[in-house]
């Protein structure tokens, strides 16, 4: 599936629910169905720090495809990083940066990634792109 | 007295839903909430006679300045202060604190000289100290605070010394909501003959202020949270400390006689009040403070120690909270944490419901750091708040702990 092909598919789970605290379920579960991430990258090199929570960020890179393992302390947070891996992990570098991320608006969480609120994940955003610029660099 | 209906009917915004649910408004520790009187009366600047303060010598210009000084001394009257010179406008207690903290290293500080804080205080109250401090060679000296969140009063009488030139304290802390013995703070520092600076942030709203009883060198407040707009803040200052202190701000309005060579200040307050000032807010801050005079002050402080009493019952019934801050003397803000539930995940499903607190360290790490913890969820409840909400709140807090068991 594309990047594109996997946000409309978050978009139509979301568009299930028409509650806030359904959507708020979901993003939990999400949350804790997160694959945990290697307790030897949660260290302060992979740390993006908010002042509401933490996101912990590892890419790892086969030399063809990004892969990024991530974690953070709140739960709700964790959940929007399980989308946001979903979208963007297993891509090539020059599909990470020529991504555009709508789903976040479409679903109605865009004020998770306002720069505002600082819970970490606009950084993690930027981050996942700075990573792919520099595996794209290191390949050229 | 006007019964809660009627005190709520003054605040329009409270009447207004979020997702569709009622506004609980429990985050009056980072702002209030404003009368309508308060709004009509920065309207009515804007509406009838705006005009820049103490410049114009036409009618508009008249009318705000005489409107603005009326201002400065309703605030006079409402904290018991001397003299008008004594009330320094500047955009908010973090602007007054600064301010201060400038003049005062550049006036008196010395290499080695110490500044006594206390480990309650918002970062409003500390980087501004630590900027000087740095500057002047100084050091920041900080009084702990035990487990109940209170200030330990003989670890800072330890701290008093020969080095000592100021003590800042908040009146009340933000992020546990202790209030702190001032007056003991200020009799010891002034029996050593060192000034003191109240930061008044989160205590002027919640009762009486009286600077002259008080003997503060130094009061400082905001206006928005004591229900007037944002952008005005109130410095006063004994006024043999503004005579001696030079000006933190140069330019307009400030002056005597401005030449390349040298230029000579204003007389007080005008020689701390640098450019045109936030005349419409200060005539807001008077109008807030009139309708502050209007509802009784100690009907406030009676009525904000009922919701906090209710509210530490309420919550304190719910297993796996804990309370941070459990002084005996305390302003109407309650912090907790739920166990094994993340401050940030609890607050932004309340927030689905419709209940607005704050989360985080409170711009006070210093506190997060004492208790070991990285944050916590607060409320911080005001006169106009009910029992009602409170009752929403600790079934929001139930929800929570379902929705993430």
């Amino acid at each position: 599936m594309t990047i594109d092909e996997v946000q409309n598919n978050i978009i139509e789970e979301f568009s299930l629910f028409d509650d806030w605290m359904d959507k708020y379920n979901l993003l939990i579960d999400l949350g804790k169905e997160l694959p945990v991430i290697d307790p030897k990258y949660k260290v302060k090199d992979f740390l993006i720090e908010g002042c509401q929570s933490k996101v912990w960020l590892y890419p790892g890179y086969d030399g063809k495809l990004i892969t990024f393992t991530a974690d953070s302390d709140a739960i709700i947070t964790r959940g929007i990083v399980a989308l946001l891996i979903k979208v963007l992990s297993n891509r090539t570098p020059d599909e990470i940066i020529t991504s555009e991320l709508y789903f976040i608006d479409k679903i109605g969480l865009r004020q998770n990634l306002s720069p505002t609120r600082s819970n970490g994940l606009l950084s993690m955003v930027r981050q996942m792109k700075l990573y792919a610029i520099a595996y794209n660099a290191k390949n050229k | 007295m006007k019964d809660i209906a009627e005190i709520r009917a003054d605040f329009p915004i409270l009447n207004r839903k979020v997702y569709d649910k009622p506004l609980v408004y429990f985050d009056n520790g980072a702002t209030t909430q404003k009368p309508q009187c308060v709004l009509d009366a920065v309207d009515e600047v804007y509406k009838s006679y705006n005009g820049n303060i103490h410049r114009g010598v036409h009618f508009l210009s008249d009318m705000s300045s005489e409107s603005y000084e009326k201002s400065r001394e309703k605030i006079r009257a409402f904290i018991n202060a001397d003299k008008r010179e004594e009330i320094v406008f500047t955009s908010g207690t973090t602007g007054s604190i600064n301010g201060i903290a400038f003049s005062f290293g550049e006036r008196y500080i010395k290499p080695g000289d110490e500044i006594i804080l206390s480990c309650l205080e918002h970062h409003a109250n500390i980087v501004p100290w630590q900027m000087m401090c740095e500057r002047k060679g100084a050091v920041l000296c900080v009084i702990p605070i035990n487990d109940n969140g209170e200030i330990i009063l003989e670890e800072y009488y330890k701290l008093l010394s020969s080095r000592t030139r100021l003590v800042s304290v908040t009146e009340a802390s933000n992020a546990l909501g202790t209030v702190l013995p001032v007056k003991e703070i200020i009799d010891a520092a002034h029996s050593v003959n060192v000034p003191v600076l109240i930061d008044g942030a989160q205590g002027i709203q919640h009762g009486i202020v009286d600077v002259k009883t008080m003997d503060c060198d130094f009061y400082v407040f905001s206006g928005h949270k004591i229900y007037g707009p944002n952008g005005i803040g109130v410095l006063y200052g004994k006024e043999k400390w503004l005579s001696e202190l030079p000006p933190f701000q140069g330019g307009g309005d400030m002056v005597d006689k401005v030449t390349f060579e040298k230029t000579t200040y204003n007389e007080l307050p005008f020689k701390f009040e640098a450019g045109t000032m936030n005349y419409p807010a200060a005539i807001g801050l008077a109008s807030a403070l009139d309708y502050v005079l209007n509802i009784g002050r100690e009907d406030i402080a009676m009525r904000e120690k009922e919701l906090l009493s209710y509210a530490t019952d309420r919550l304190s019934a719910i297993k796996g909270l804990k309370i941070y801050g459990t002084s005996e003397s305390k302003i109407s803000t309650i912090s907790f944490h739920i166990k094994d539930i993340h401050q940030y995940d609890t607050g932004m499903i309340l927030d689905k419901m419709g209940i607005a607190v704050r989360t985080g360290n409170h711009c006070a790490q210093p506190v997060m750091d004492r208790f070991g913890i990285d944050g916590t969820v607060r409320a911080s409840l005001c006169f106009y708040n009910t029992k009602e909400e409170i009752d929403t709140l600790a079934d929001g807090i139930e929800k929570v702990k379902s929705m993430f068991a």
